[in-house]
């Protein structure tokens, strides 16, 4: 059974960072709780309206976050019908609108509110969690591991091993996306970057740069996905969901089983089977950039290129503003801001792309936008396609 | 005598096996008795059939580097000392992956698809770690 427009999103929120960092001593539940008000304001709703709750986070571990959807209602002074903490890595926010459609589709709620928050970069202690060796982590971590970056950059050499991928095209990628974060005053990197900059920068691990890298910043984000019969009461046009899929291949990076491909390959094809567009029909494209190769391969795991030819995909920066590709418009993971999950930030962007919001970063007359958000060490991902009236 | 700084793994009943043989230098992986498939890391079932005929073998302890990292900073403080290592996914000639260090060879020289034969590397009295270096021609 499809889910295509059996929900709308009609509301996003987020919190504003200054040099990474929320304002004064928010808690990470304040952060959210921040976001979820934006984004029920924006729809014109009230706390009141929410009978389902899903979100998926890194804090309060171990402790109170551990029943993170929980906590979080409590905080909210709600009691939802419906809690969903699936938590499959950073795209597990494109996963819930997904769960969220179909619930709403099942007649088992009205209105959905999506959540994450984090204030990694000013709590650093007590909201970063480092794997224990144990399960099927004590086959890695005693050999210094460094999750999850490694999974990325054992990917990029294989890529480039497999393929002839050039650092100078992953660098491509951190240039233009630092072009739409020069369009975007909310983003927390702003300055001008080239490809030189991105070469000189130092190693971080082989073969990935510092600019490869996403930011390490605080952040928080909400959408509000309602019925189509609630849709027509919110302030807000409709942003319908068209098409969804997620899947994963592996979770840790030992069984990662073909390092220049993601499962984007399956879930990719079964959102835009669902939505009944192609590849040239999307306007816009958000994808879960936290390290250029990620960018790369689920550019080509989706099938906007062949696998092996996503350096040359995005070469002359196609993908910055003015290209004919516009990708990751607020800036990205890697300039705008990465509070650890960044999947939620992906569905706030193509929205406000599709209600054409961006201001000077708006990509004209944006009628269709995907968002690819992948989890983990490439482990997982999730895609959403959307569409305006 | 200086105590062991770095993680290591906390054992369970998937794993005890593997490391009591990591300990006597032999590399033990699992061959599924109804797919013939090889297996690693450890488990209840094989995730290729899903048979719970799943016995322990010794690997050969060749294969080659899938892919690797370099580690310029430490990813844990006990690694420090260590800087620059090598991070691995070396495939054995049974076709399992596991993550492991290449070592006894210049940083700059790993390549993929390098051949690679294990090493064991004691680490305390209790853990014994399989590392791979370069197979010598």
């Amino acid at each position: 059974m499809s889910i295509r427009k059996a929900a709308a999103i009609v509301g996003v929120g987020d919190v504003e960072t200054v040099k990474g960092r929320v304002p004064g001593e928010m808690s990470v539940l304040q952060v959210q709780a921040l976001a979820a008000k934006r984004a029920l304001d924006d729809a014109g709703l009230t706390f009141e309206d929410v009978d389902g709750l899903f979100t998926a986070g890194f804090w309060g571990m171990p402790g109170d976050g551990m029943f993170g959807v929980m906590t979080l209602a409590e905080y909210l002074g709600i009691r939802p019908k419906y809690m969903d903490s699936t938590q499959i890595g950073g795209c597990s926010f494109e996963a819930h609108v997904g769960h969220a459609a179909a619930a709403i589709k099942a007649g088992l709620i009205d209105v959905a509110l999506i959540v994450y928050g984090s204030t990694q970069k000013t709590r650093a202690p007590s909201e970063f969690v480092v794997t224990p060796p144990y399960h099927v982590s004590q086959y890695e971590i005693p050999y210094g591991i460094m999750l999850p970056m490694t999974g990325y950059a054992m990917a990029a050499h294989r890529h480039m091993h497999e393929f002839g991928t050039k650092p100078e095209q992953l660098a491509e990628i951190a240039v233009a996306t630092r072009k739409w974060a020069q369009l975007n005053p909310a983003a927390t990197m702003r300055d001008p970057l080239t490809i030189e900059d991105v070469m000189n920068s130092p190693v971080i691990l082989d073969p990935l740069r510092l600019y490869d890298c996403c930011l390490v910043t605080d952040g928080g984000g909400a959408v509000v996905l309602v019925s189509p019969e609630r849709a027509r009461d919110c302030k807000k046009k409709p942003i319908w969901v068209l098409g969804y899929g997620e899947a994963m291949s592996h979770y840790s990076v030992q069984q990662f089983p073909d390092m220049t491909i993601t499962s984007a390959a399956e879930s990719g094809r079964r959102a835009f089977e669902m939505a009944g567009v192609t590849h040239d029909d999307i306007d816009v494209v958000e994808i879960y950039d936290s390290f250029t190769i990620t960018v790369l391969m689920t550019l080509e795991s989706l099938g906007f290129c062949k696998v092996g030819e996503g350096g040359d995909f995005v070469s002359n920066q196609r993908t910055a503003p003015g290209g004919d590709f516009p990708l990751n418009t607020n800036g990205g993971g890697l300039s705008y801001g990465h509070p650890g999950m960044y999947g939620i930030f992906l569905l706030i962007e193509a929205v406000r792309q599709l209600r054409g919001e961006c201001g000077e970063r708006q990509v004209k007359d944006a009628k269709l936008a995907l968002a690819a958000g992948t989890g983990c060490y490439l482990s997982s991902t999730s895609v959403v396609i959307l569409g305006r009236d | 005598m200086s105590e062991y700084q770095k993680p290591l793994p906390i054992v369970d009943g998937d794993s005890r096996k593997y490391w009591e043989a990591c300990r006597e230098n032999k590399l033990l992986i699992q061959r599924c008795e109804d797919c013939g498939k090889h297996i690693f890391y450890p488990r209840a079932l094989c995730p290729h059939c899903h048979s719970d005929r799943v016995q322990w073998v010794e690997a050969s302890g060749r294969g080659k580097v899938y892919s690797y990292t370099i580690n310029r900073r430490p990813a844990f403080p006990g690694f420090a000392g260590e800087t620059p290592y090598v991070v691995a996914l070396v495939e054995l000639e049974e076709g399992v992956r596991m993550i492991s260090n290449v070592i006894g060879v210049e940083i700059g020289d790993v390549r993929i698809d390098m051949p690679v034969e294990v090493v064991f590397e004691k680490a305390t009295d209790e853990f014994t770690l399989p590392k791979f270096r370069p197979v010598r021609s």
